[in-house]
């Protein structure tokens, strides 16, 4: 039988048997279209008659308003921004992901705690502290993380509004301007999640494939991955 | 994701300053205390940094959102509390700290320490989560008969705040019954506390003024290097 672990010690209150949806999961810097696939892959998903939903990051109902406002005036300290992000995330995953995969969605998460972690780590948190901090977090079926070089990254970020300053780093910042900063930070942040890649086994794709290509894989994987799933329970009886 | 030296205490900076904390549930003294101390110390001549658990702006407006719409779980309340904690820390404790002076706090990790776990939190957790912080020079934890306490604080007819009567516990429907069982939860927690992390038990039953020479007497030695620097000033 499928079922839910965390990656710890599990969230206070939370019964991980109770849950019966999927977890999918989309990784990747800006700019390497995870909105565009998160989109293409729940039409498919839809079609095929699952119940599909999605989050992303920054999007609670409890801190996600504090967090837009501290971006903008870079007024919390980095260590606490690191926690910020982690009591938003867990607000999302109890009142968003959990109720989702309760009631059997396909939950479709454009990032999850990697991108956390990475972002933490290069701004100076310790990887061993900063992923015990995230170990409440579920175990996603399946991650998919679009992978890409930094230069590749460049023509895209400014063909879709430029260079945003959290994005770049500025607030270390990593460079003397703007461009130089976003390259040595999405450079790291990069080297990260491809060590994130190799800890958590990421299903890893080259995000300089064509929109299509990447689409069908991801449909492919996704689709075959809930069959295999449901097979046992799929019309024939269950094991005596 | 489960190393074992990523835990509170594993990670310790010394400073030129000095950083001594209270502990103790509601109603146990130990902020005359620790006013009093700031009292003493400064016409001492030393310099004396008062740090209490409030909040940062931006973290506050989340915080005080979260408990007015009781959308705290165990889980967000204790992260929201350290994300403030990271904040009193970065800004205030250990600037302070390095600029050599001595740091009084009432509430500490502790507090988080004995909550959260009451609610529910995971210890081993909670002690990591708070790995950043500095260890105090000596803590104090302030040791009443339960009973005392709750009458100190429930004579005065408070308006007890839900989280803080742990309503979101479901312990008991009437407000006052559910502070109660929380308080002495707490207690528990913290008389293992006091052995795990060796805080300095007073005995918060005794008249103000002995308690308060009885602190004096167990942070004066801490302070004896330091003479020489407030001399000089």
């Amino acid at each position: 039988m499928r079922g839910f672990g965390s990656y710890g010690d599990g969230i206070p209150g939370v019964d991980l048997s109770e849950l019966s949806g999927w977890l999918v999961v989309i990784e990747g810097t800006d700019g390497v279209g995870r909105t565009t696939h998160v989109d293409r892959l729940r039409a498919h998903l839809e079609r095929l008659g699952y119940a599909v939903a999605e989050t992303g990051l920054s999007r609670s109902g409890l801190a996600g308003a504090g967090i837009r406002r501290a971006k903008q005036g870079n007024t919390l300290g980095s260590n606490a921004f690191n926690l910020f992000y982690a009591t938003d995330f867990a607000d999302r995953l109890e009142h968003e992901i959990i109720p989702a995969l309760r009631s059997g969605f396909v939950m479709l998460t454009d990032r999850y705690v990697y991108s956390l972690i990475a972002r933490a780590i290069t701004r100076g948190a310790d990887p061993d502290w900063i992923k015990k901090v995230y170990s409440f977090s579920l175990k996603p079926d399946a991650v998919f993380y679009l992978r890409i070089e930094v230069e590749d990254l460049v023509p895209r970020v400014l063909q879709t509004g430029g260079f945003d300053y959290w994005e770049s780093g500025m607030d270390l910042p990593m460079g003397e301007d703007l461009f130089e900063s976003f390259i040595n930070y999405q450079r790291r942040v990069i080297h990260e999640l491809d060590t994130l890649a190799r800890e958590f086994h990421f299903g890893t794709i080259d995000a300089m494939l064509p929109v299509d290509e990447i689409a069908d894989h991801l449909a492919e994987s996704v689709a075959a991955m809930i069959q295999a799933g449901e097979a046992p329970t799929d019309g024939q009886p269950a094991e005596p | 994701m489960n190393p074992q030296d990523a835990t509170y205490g594993s990670h310790t900076r010394q400073f030129p300053g000095r950083l001594f904390i209270v502990e103790g549930i509601d109603g146990s003294g130990k902020s005359t205390q620790l006013t009093l101390l700031a009292q003493w110390l400064r016409g001492e001549g030393y310099p004396v940094v008062f740090s209490e658990w409030n909040s940062s702006l931006i973290v506050k407006s989340t915080t005080s959102r979260g408990k007015r719409r009781h959308l705290l779980t165990p889980l967000t309340f204790s992260l929201i509390h350290a994300t403030d904690f990271s904040e009193r820390i970065e800004r205030e404790i250990v600037p302070s700290l390095k600029a050599g002076a001595i740091v009084l706090a009432d509430r500490y990790v502790y507090t988080a320490f004995a909550r959260d776990v009451v609610r529910g939190v995971d210890p081993a957790w909670v002690r990591s989560l708070y790995r950043f912080a500095a260890v105090p020079t000596q803590a104090f934890y302030f040791r009443v008969p339960l009973d005392l306490a709750l009458k100190r604080i429930l004579s005065g007819r408070p308006k007890l705040k839900w989280y803080e009567a742990g309503m979101d516990m479901g312990l008991h429907a009437d407000v006052q019954e559910s502070y109660r069982l929380f308080q002495a939860r707490i207690m528990e927690q913290y008389e293992s506390i006091v052995k795990e992390f060796d805080l300095t038990v007073m005995d918060a039953n005794r008249p103000v003024e002995v308690q308060q020479k009885a602190l004096r007497r167990a942070i004066r030695p801490h302070l004896e290097s330091m003479k020489e620097q407030v001399a000089q000033r």
